[in-house]
């Protein structure tokens, strides 16, 4: 089953449009990638979902239901522009966050000391958080965002401001959390965590949906049958594939790039190569999804 | 509705659980009547144990002749005023008063010389001293008998009744009942205030401590504004009843160590006893027809009336102003920028304040004080220091019901400028900002 999915998301200011047509699949036990760049309505969507603002037009569903306000303690978000009361103890604090996401006094009780305890911050339960060193808060943060164990977690730049470790603690976490089965939602301009982290991807440019798939389909489909061989002795080819560049090594080694019609296969060009030059390496240039992110947000550009 | 009480108590224990809420609750009602009842103790002891002034007296009239009292002891002195004037400096005594003489019909020419500058209170008791003395030498001139004076002493102080439609008659309070709205009116000014300005300084920090997004993707921003404003409210509530309570407490504490007596009746019992016995007799009567009269009056002020109306305009104004208020955060990013906003608030609050002093006392029933206790922006503070001269049901009825009526429609507006504003930081906001932002379709 889906675990979201939107239908002809719009949403209108009086001077832009900030969702045009916006529709999205995120399947269930995914992490999907929302990307773009800054201002292209990513937040936009995710206050949608959570339901701070509504859409002018459009659907959204949430496991099959029509989303609603009984959705709320499904969802856990952790906005780009976070904080904590800072008066508060870190205690009461999660208490509080967590019985608003619906969850009984008890509940909240239990739930919070679990997270405390797994975070190895069990000390600062009395503390207040201005007391906090920025990453411990960044702890407590997180453990508010996914502490009512919601089914759909939506998390907004969430590395921007966190130090490597607790990234890395997080990274480690959301994992887990996709493994005992919640979907994960990561809003991001950021490349190299869709590359680490995420299965599937949409891209969201100027308001509108450029592309959505998994990661492998959309890599697929922007490939450019790039190979880089690395062979003893130059050669050259004539046919069904041509040579982008060829540069020398040492010792009469090369590395030759080469491009191939679609309907070319690997194999076929490693037989071909083979009778050539001795191949030492073969690799498949497979563009990054940052390559493939500027491209497409450029060439929308140029339009 | 669940979540709004979450807020509630989450807001009201914030609060409550400060240190400064503590001391502000404890400390007020015990500090300002410690501060009154010392302030009387030492005047009253002050009085009590102050040694008489010695007064030298140059007489060239010879139509004088002093008796020592409590408060003043007199020598004569001799020969010419220069002579007096060394013989008074030498010494470290309250003054040298000096009587020319003088015409009975044109009295004039007294002078008193002091070393510095002394209580006007003691110098107009001498001043009476001379004037006794010169009225009782015109009348033996103008050959008038004292009782016959005394006969034609008139003092009329009127009996105040008010004739109710149905003609029933009650005695009117006015004075005491003045004196309590005034009071109240100005309380309310206050709370409505303060209070006010607290629920702006909570909105500004959640906006600032960026908590603002993770709250309302779990309750709606109307939610926490309203849970918000409501904690607040039942911080004030709280505070005003302990407040009530100490206070009882501690006056009826005071009062006892004075003897239950008022302080102002020790004061009355110190001026008494410098008063000629003659004198006395009359005006321990008046007063006491008096002191009959006002207390015979307390007991008619509707308290429980003057309580559940203050109430209602307290929780009616507050609502109201918070509403705004919060809006007014929710817009801007730090205090000071909120300065521009608080101005359109802070304006009502001033003119129903000012016209607590002067407005209500002045003309009650006038056209201006009415209108003022019915506009919602102004009825909080103006109809409870109306209160205290009868308004008619109607006026009350309808004031409360625009009131209510008022803070609905402000809750509203505030909501929709809210829900917006919390969510936009760092952007420059004027009015055309704040009514691009009510506009805007949920």
């Amino acid at each position: 089953m889906e675990a979201l999915v939107a239908k002809g998301v719009t949403k209108r200011y009086a001077s832009h449009t900030a969702l045009d047509d916006v529709s999205l699949t995120i399947p269930s036990k995914s992490i999907y990638g929302l990307l773009g760049p800054n201002g292209a309505g990513k937040t936009t969507f995710i206050r949608i979902v959570n339901q701070i603002i509504n859409s002018d037009a459009g659907e959204i569903s949430i496991f099959g239901e029509k989303l609603s306000e009984r959705h709320i303690g499904m969802i856990g978000y952790l906005p780009e522009e976070r904080g904590l009361y800072k008066k508060l103890k870190v205690g009461e604090q999660l208490l509080y966050l967590a019985q608003l996401k619906g969850l009984s006094k008890k509940e909240a009780l239990d739930r919070s000391k679990k997270w405390i305890n797994k975070f190895e911050i069990k000390d600062w339960w009395d503390k207040k958080v201005e007391d906090l060193s920025k990453g411990m808060a960044q702890k407590v943060q997180f453990i508010s965002t996914v502490m009512h164990e919601p089914k759909l977690i939506i998390l907004d730049e969430p590395f921007s401001g966190f130090d490597p470790v607790n990234a890395q603690l997080i990274t480690e976490n959301i994992f887990e959390l996709r493994d005992n089965g919640s979907t994960i939602i990561f809003s991001t301009h950021r490349m190299e965590t869709v590359e680490d982290l995420c299965d599937h991807v949409a891209l969201i440019n100027k308001s509108k949906k450029v592309v959505e798939g998994t990661k492998k389909q959309i890599k697929d489909t922007y490939k450019s049958n790039t190979f880089v061989v690395d062979h003893k002795g130059s050669f050259t080819i004539n046919g069904s594939a041509s040579i982008v560049s060829q540069k020398p090594l040492e010792d009469n080694f090369y590395q030759t790039v080469l491009q191939v019609g679609t309907e070319h296969s690997p194999n076929k060009l490693i037989a071909e190569l083979i009778n050539l030059t001795e191949v030492h390496s073969f690799i498949e240039k497979v563009p990054t999804m940052s390559e493939i992110f500027i491209n497409l947000v450029n060439g929308k550009s140029d339009e | 509705m669940n979540k709004i009480w979450l807020i509630v108590q989450r807001e009201f224990l914030n609060r409550v659980q400060k240190k400064s809420f503590l001391i502000a609750t404890i400390l007020v009602p015990l500090i300002f009547p410690t501060i009154i009842a010392g302030l009387f103790w030492f005047m009253i002891r002050e009085v009590e144990t102050a040694k008489p002034e010695v007064v030298h007296v140059l007489d060239e009239s010879g139509k004088f002749t002093f008796t020592n009292t409590k408060r003043f002891i007199f020598i004569e002195e001799k020969g010419v005023i220069d002579s007096a004037k060394k013989t008074y400096s030498a010494t470290k005594d309250f003054a040298l008063l000096y009587i020319p003489s003088f015409d009975l019909s044109k009295p004039d020419g007294f002078t008193i010389y002091m070393k510095e500058n002394q209580s006007d209170e003691k110098i107009s008791g001498l001043e009476r001293i001379l004037e006794d003395r010169i009225r009782d030498l015109k009348l033996e001139q103008y050959q008038i008998d004292k009782e016959t004076l005394a006969g034609l002493k008139t003092s009329i102080d009127f009996k105040q009744v008010n004739i109710s439609d149905t003609g029933e008659e009650k005695s009117s309070n006015s004075m005491i009942l003045k004196i309590l709205g005034f009071l109240l009116g100005i309380v309310l000014f206050v709370f409505v205030l303060s209070y006010g300005m607290q629920i702006m300084q909570g909105v500004i920090d959640e906006k600032t401590s960026k908590i603002v997004e993770v709250i309302v993707s779990s309750v709606k921003p109307i939610q926490l504004m309203l849970g918000k404003i409501i904690g607040i409210a039942s911080v004030g509530l709280v505070q005003f009843t302990i407040w009530i309570v100490l206070i009882t407490v501690l006056s009826s504490t005071v009062l006892s160590y004075f003897g239950l007596k008022m302080p102002q009746e020790q004061m009355q019992e110190q001026v008494m006893s410098q008063v000629d016995p003659e004198q006395k007799e009359e005006i321990q009567k008046v007063q006491s027809d008096k002191m009959n009269e006002v207390l015979n009056s307390i007991d008619q002020i509707p308290f429980t009336k003057i309580a559940l109306v203050f109430l209602f305009y307290f929780l009616g104004g507050y609502l109201m102003y918070g509403a705004l208020f919060a809006a007014v955060g929710s817009a801007v990013d730090s205090i000071q920028e909120s300065q521009q906003f608080q101005m359109p608030l802070m304006l009502p609050l001033m003119i129903s304040y000012m016209s607590v002093f002067t407005v209500v006392p002045i003309n009650p029933h006038g056209s201006l004080s009415f209108w003022l206790s019915i506009i919602p922006l102004t009825s909080p503070v103006v109809m409870v220091a109306r209160i205290a001269y009868d308004v008619p049901t109607w006026e009350l009825i309808l004031s409360m019901v625009l009131l209510v009526a008022g803070f609905i429609f402000t809750t509203w507006v505030a909501g929709r400028i809210y829900r917006v504003g919390i969510l936009m930081t760092g952007s420059k906001v004027n009015y055309k900002v704040l009514a691009k932002w009510f506009m805007i379709k949920n």
